[in-house]
């Protein structure tokens, strides 16, 4: 009977990040559409990351969003900072402040910059967005963890055209050095980079066995599905800082933004506003039952 | 006889003391703990030293993570690299968010001169000193060093701080004060001419000034400018009022450094003139620190000189 418990608890855990990934998407298309042309932002880079940030702030992290500067708190780097508005959302719905202050996203005088501004945003745990750093602060935080003998864990998000960056790899061999098993990295690998195929551009793979070599213990997952991320997340890693790699689709839960990369910056119309929304809220039905 | 004493030496010593005083730090370098003396640290604090390897762009952004914990980090390497490889992380993820970040940065000006262009840092200063947020210090001697690391460790502020290399006249004692945006009166024998010094260059400049008051009867005032960035204006200003001339003198190029500071202040208040010792915009070469001085017009008596040619 306890075994069928859990099983009810299981389901309805991954309902409810389904649902809020759900929500993450939503709110992203939302503001994305009322910033208006002149500030367009990155949508497909921030639908591909919606079940990742889902799992990490309603499961897998131990934040308090009353006090966000709690020093022993998980926290979270976006490296892949243009995917910022999910994160902005998945604040917005953990009460790090109130929704309506996502529509002032990329707005002089917002308090939502351009990219993540850790100075500015309540919730944000390090400035990001020039790729290929925030590894390297993530190994910083995770250093401080050890040396105060604290228990947080710090994740850190990048995408996998950002593993070109050669600071990454500094970062990758330090952390992997240290043996920080404290630290895990989450690559988004939705295949796209600003220009197009990663692979068409500068092949990235295989990026299991570089973080294998750099002595990370590395596991694979589909990015979208709950199940496969919690287990991700739940990978044991002594010794060793965790690398997961997160198979992604760019453009995620909205039909024509899927795998088109035109999404990675663009400014939504109201006709794709209509029916994006549209799709989303039925998969909200949909999931709900 | 001079005495000589190394700026690296009294980094290691001020880390030390910082940490006996119960300040949480970290020292992060770049295979520099020990050339940058963080091991005088490292033998009783193990624990608070971290060496990146050779990846100075990493060193500062694991500096920034390990102060975005609340930790006030000393981030070490020679000024050529910090200024230029890591400048971005310096820049983006330091100073933007106003991490408590201290980079101090050895071998600045010619005291890596027998490296070469590849390691000498002649425009650090006019790199790193327009970014936000920073403060950009450059310290003369031992005691100087040591006391605006203590300074710097104790208060919460993104930092750059040039020293030298090997072993440099010793110009001050413990006594020495510091303080942001202050100047330090050395000598005043009257108002010919004021001389501005930054650095190590400072002791060529007394050996001048002393020659230029005592051999040629000049009336000077001479003053040390540790504090780039805040620069002291109300001791500009008022070197500029008292005097007729101004020379600064620095061991970096004539661009972005404290001549271009001092004309910054001066250009729009006051008519007086301002007149650069400094590294022509040129690359320079191989050699010993002195030969490079004197090669490219730092000496003191090239200073004797270039002050006398004012006087004409």
């Amino acid at each position: 009977m306890i075994y069928k418990e859990d099983l009810r608890k299981e389901i309805m855990l991954k309902n409810e990040l389904s649902l809020k990934a759900n929500e993450i998407r939503k709110l992203v298309i939302d503001m994305l559409y009322k910033i208006g042309p002149e500030r367009r932002g990155h949508p497909g880079p921030a639908l591909s990351i919606a079940e990742i940030l889902a799992c990490l702030y309603f499961s897998v992290m131990n934040t308090d969003s009353k006090n966000p500067k709690w020093p022993e708190r998980d926290r979270l780097i976006l490296s892949k900072g243009h995917a910022c508005p999910a994160l902005y959302a998945v604040l917005a719905l953990k009460g790090y402040f109130e929704k309506e202050k996502l529509y002032t996203f990329r707005k002089v005088d917002s308090m939502l910059q351009g990219h993540p501004d850790m100075r500015k945003t309540p919730g944000i745990d390090m400035t990001a967005g020039s790729l290929g750093h925030g590894l390297g602060a993530g190994t910083g935080m995770a250093l401080a963890g050890v040396m105060d003998r604290k228990k947080y864990k710090t994740y850190v998000i990048i995408g996998d055209g950002e593993t070109q960056e050669g600071l990454i790899w500094e970062a990758a061999m330090y952390a992997g050095n240290m043996k920080l098993d404290n630290l895990v990295v989450i690559i988004d690998k939705n295949r796209f980079q600003s220009c197009g195929d990663v692979c068409g551009i500068v092949d990235v793979d295989p990026l299991d066995k570089k973080f294998m070599s750099f002595n990370w213990e590395v596991v694979k997952c589909n990015g979208h599905d709950i199940s496969s991320l919690l287990e991700a997340f739940g990978s044991p890693h002594a010794n060793k800082p965790l690398a997961i790699i997160a198979e992604t689709v760019k453009g995620k839960g909205v039909s024509f933004m899927e795998e088109d990369n035109s999404w990675h910056q663009k400014a939504i119309t109201q006709e794709q506003y209509e029916i994006a929304m549209k799709e989303l809220h039925e998969k909200n039905s949909s999931s709900a039952q | 006889m001079t005495e000589l004493k190394s700026t690296r030496l009294a980094f290691g010593e001020a880390l030390l003391e910082l940490a006996e005083e119960g300040i949480d730090i970290a020292a992060v370098s770049a295979d520099t703990s020990k050339s940058m003396e963080v091991e005088v640290l490292r033998k009783k604090y193990p624990g608070k030293c971290f060496d990146c390897g050779i990846a100075e762009q990493n060193m500062i952004m694991v500096s920034a993570g390990l102060a975005a914990t609340g930790k006030t980090v000393f981030a070490t390497s020679y000024s050529a690299f910090t200024s230029m490889r890591s400048l971005e992380q310096l820049r983006t993820f330091v100073c933007y968010p106003r991490l408590n970040v201290k980079v101090v940065a050895g071998l600045g000006g010619f005291s890596a001169g027998i490296e070469g262009v590849t390691h000498m840092a002649l425009e650090d200063i006019g790199i790193v000193r327009c970014i936000p947020n920073l403060s950009v210090f450059c310290p003369s001697d031992y005691y100087a060093t040591k006391k605006i690391v203590k300074y710097i460790g104790a208060r919460d502020m993104p930092c750059y701080v040039r020293i030298g290399r090997d072993s440099s006249p010793v110009i001050f004692d413990e006594k020495y004060d510091f303080e942001p945006g202050k100047a330090n009166l050395l000598m005043d024998t009257g108002n010919d001419v004021a001389i501005i010094a930054s650095g190590l260059i400072l002791y060529e400049a007394l050996i001048a000034a002393k020659e230029l008051t005592d051999k040629y009867g000049l009336g000077l005032k001479l003053v040390e400018m540790p504090s780039i960035k805040p620069v002291d204006k109300k001791a500009i200003t008022e070197l500029a009022g008292a005097t007729k001339k101004i020379v600064t003198v620095e061991e970096h190029s004539i661009i972005g450094g404290l001549y271009s500071s001092v004309c910054e202040v001066l250009c729009s208040s006051s008519p007086v003139k301002v007149y650069p010792v400094a590294v022509p915009d040129i690359f320079t070469e191989s050699g010993t620190p002195a030969e490079l001085i004197n090669k490219y017009g730092l000496s003191g008596e090239s200073i004797v000189k270039h002050v006398k040619g004012l006087f004409v």
